[in-house]
């Protein structure tokens, strides 16, 4: 298929024809009996598993399989927070490599998906956290990312409106990566969807996987609600649904789903530079190019597929963000919304094999898997296409749980709702 | 959401924190035979169903009494409510 390229140049001479020569950015078409790699779950990790296992790993008969429409999931529902500020070793080199592509995505995906480093910035409210900051921001540097330590007095140049003399949480500092920042999270979606389509990736939508087929303890295709489809392999990425769809394969997973809430103000004038994390609750805004402060806290911590979160945890992101910044009570809160997150056990990702042969697993994204989008995808083609984990995502295994080798930034234990 | 504890009736879901699934109350033998692989199960793998969970639920902010609620974890309809005690005398006859 041909697909052409955007640029500049095309958008002037469209806008000079009256828009009447752009053309869809995907074909959609009907599935086919057999391929060689069924990808399921059409977000942002299933989309980019799809392009890389095409455009790095040269394979081809793909199709991912999604069950609405794609980007319908949490990538079309976070709150576009790309940054790799990690502390631990099994993850903070992951997503630095996910910044890396993240950096060059735009040219790679000739798409525009607003990649904006905007910089994210961690408040600091007490001296132990700002030893712990320090610490993260030295893990940080060692991964090969930035990291920048700020005093009071920097913050107050950067971000003069916060509520610095809060009685019980005053700000002390802050932890920066100037890095880091947002991303137009549909535009993502559908800049990996348009290269996977072009590199002949079938992206069949509405298509709901509903069993796995075997044959001598080796996968040989799907079920889906329109009809058996043979694969030599099959990649589940389906975030939220996990538990439901490896139970169909006979597998238990060491993750609950849980509904994680965000929210969106009017548009604004230009207030709020980057993004802010609140250190003494969890809160976290940002202000969208269109003007909305985006913003969201804590999942509201009980099992979930609902979609939708309830007003509890509303009133406690809402106090969290008068506390920190009493300036957004002004703003009139335009929608909310919740989306239902993948939370493992220790609060990490799983990218590996399961007992089944050819079937390979990536979820356990809890609330923040959109920035590892484009070092998701990558790895999870490694995986596939090689057989062997990609350096970055060795720790990610399934069996860390049993192993006693979990990822846990929180040090909160196996309880999903604390991560 | 409204948890209809046995005692004290009706109460807002905020008083309670949330621990997960009532298998929760059946913890493995760790002198038993294949403890490791029990508490592996125990502690880590969850069934995480979509449609009806039974959960526990701690009146932290109320009588502090440990429940077993019935809940649509697609609907978040709450279905019933025991006390914990309750539930593990009649599963566990000692
Ligand atoms: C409110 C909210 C805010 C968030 N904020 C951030 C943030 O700021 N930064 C960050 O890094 N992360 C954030 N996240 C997390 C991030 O959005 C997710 O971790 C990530 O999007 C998950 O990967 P995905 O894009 O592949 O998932 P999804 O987009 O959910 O894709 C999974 C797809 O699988 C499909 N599917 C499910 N079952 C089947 C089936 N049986 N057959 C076929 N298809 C199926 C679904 O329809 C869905 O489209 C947030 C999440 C939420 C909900």
């Amino acid at each position: 298929m041909r697909v052409s390229k955007f640029s500049g140049f095309r958008l002037v001479r469209e806008a000079l024809r009256g828009h009447r020569g752009w053309t869809p950015l995907w074909r959609n078409p009907e599935p086919q009996p057999t391929y060689d790699i069924v990808i399921v779950g059409g977000g942002g990790h299933g989309l980019a598993t799809a392009y890389y296992l095409a455009k790095v790993f040269g394979q081809t008969r793909i199709a991912v399989l999604e069950k609405g429409w794609l980007g319908s999931g949490n990538v079309g529902r976070n709150t576009t927070i790309i940054r790799s500020n990690y502390l631990l070793p099994g993850n903070q080199p992951f997503y630095e490599f996910s910044m890396k592509l993240w950096e060059n995505l735009e040219q790679d995906l000739n798409f525009n998906a607003m990649v904006s480093q905007r910089g994210i910035i961690n408040l600091i409210h007490s001296d132990a956290q700002r030893d712990a900051y320090r610490r993260r921001g030295n893990a940080m540097l060692l991964s090969g990312a930035d990291a920048r330590l700020l005093s009071r007095e920097d913050l107050r140049d950067l971000v003069p409106f916060l509520n610095y003399d809060d009685a019980r949480f005053p700000i002390r500092g802050g932890l920066m990566q100037p890095r880091a920042g947002t991303a137009r999270h549909d535009g993502v979606a559908w800049g990996y969807a348009r290269g996977a389509d072009a590199l002949g990736v079938d992206l069949v939508q509405n298509c709901e996987v509903t069993g796995f087929r075997t044959r001598d303890g080796r996968i040989c295709g799907v079920e889906t609600s329109r009809g058996p489809i043979d694969a030599g392999k099959v990649g589940i990425a389906v975030a939220g649904s996990s538990g439901r769809v490896m139970a169909l394969a006979g597998l238990r997973l060491p993750i609950e789903s849980h509904v994680l809430q965000a929210f969106v103000t009017e548009g604004l004038k230009p207030v709020i530079p980057g993004v802010l994390t609140f250190g003494a609750g969890h809160f976290y805004i940002s202000q969208s190019d269109k003007g909305g402060l985006v913003f969201g806290g804590d999942i509201d911590g009980y099992n979930s597929y609902a979609q939708r979160g309830n007003l509890p945890v509303v009133e406690d992101v809402v106090e969290s963000g008068m506390a920190l910044m009493p300036m957004i009570g002004r703003a009139r809160l335009l929608r909310s919304w919740g989306g239902v997150v993948d939370m493992s056990m220790d609060g990490s990702p799983i990218i590996d094999r399961t007992p089944v042969d050819g079937l390979y697993f990536n979820g356990g994204w809890c609330y923040g898997g959109f920035k590892a989008t484009p070092a998701s995808g990558y790895a999870f083609a490694h995986l596939i296409a090689t057989g062997r984990p990609h350096a970055s995502a060795a720790a990610y295994r399934l069996d860390r749980f049993a192993r006693g080798h979990v990822i846990d930034e929180r040090g909160a234990g196996a309880q999903p709702n604390l991560h | 959401m409204l948890i209809p504890h046995p005692l004290l009736g009706p109460r807002d879901a905020q008083e309670f924190t949330y621990l997960g699934d009532a298998r929760l109350l059946a913890r493995p033998d760790g002198m038993a035979e294949g403890a490791e692989a029990a508490f592996y199960d125990y502690v880590y793998l969850r069934n995480n169903p979509a449609g009806v969970h039974r959960e526990l639920w701690f009146h932290e902010h109320g009588d502090r009494s440990w429940l077993v609620v019935t809940r649509d974890t697609l609907t978040h309809d709450i279905l019933g409510a025991e006390l914990a005690t309750d539930v593990v005398r009649r599963e566990r006859p000692r």
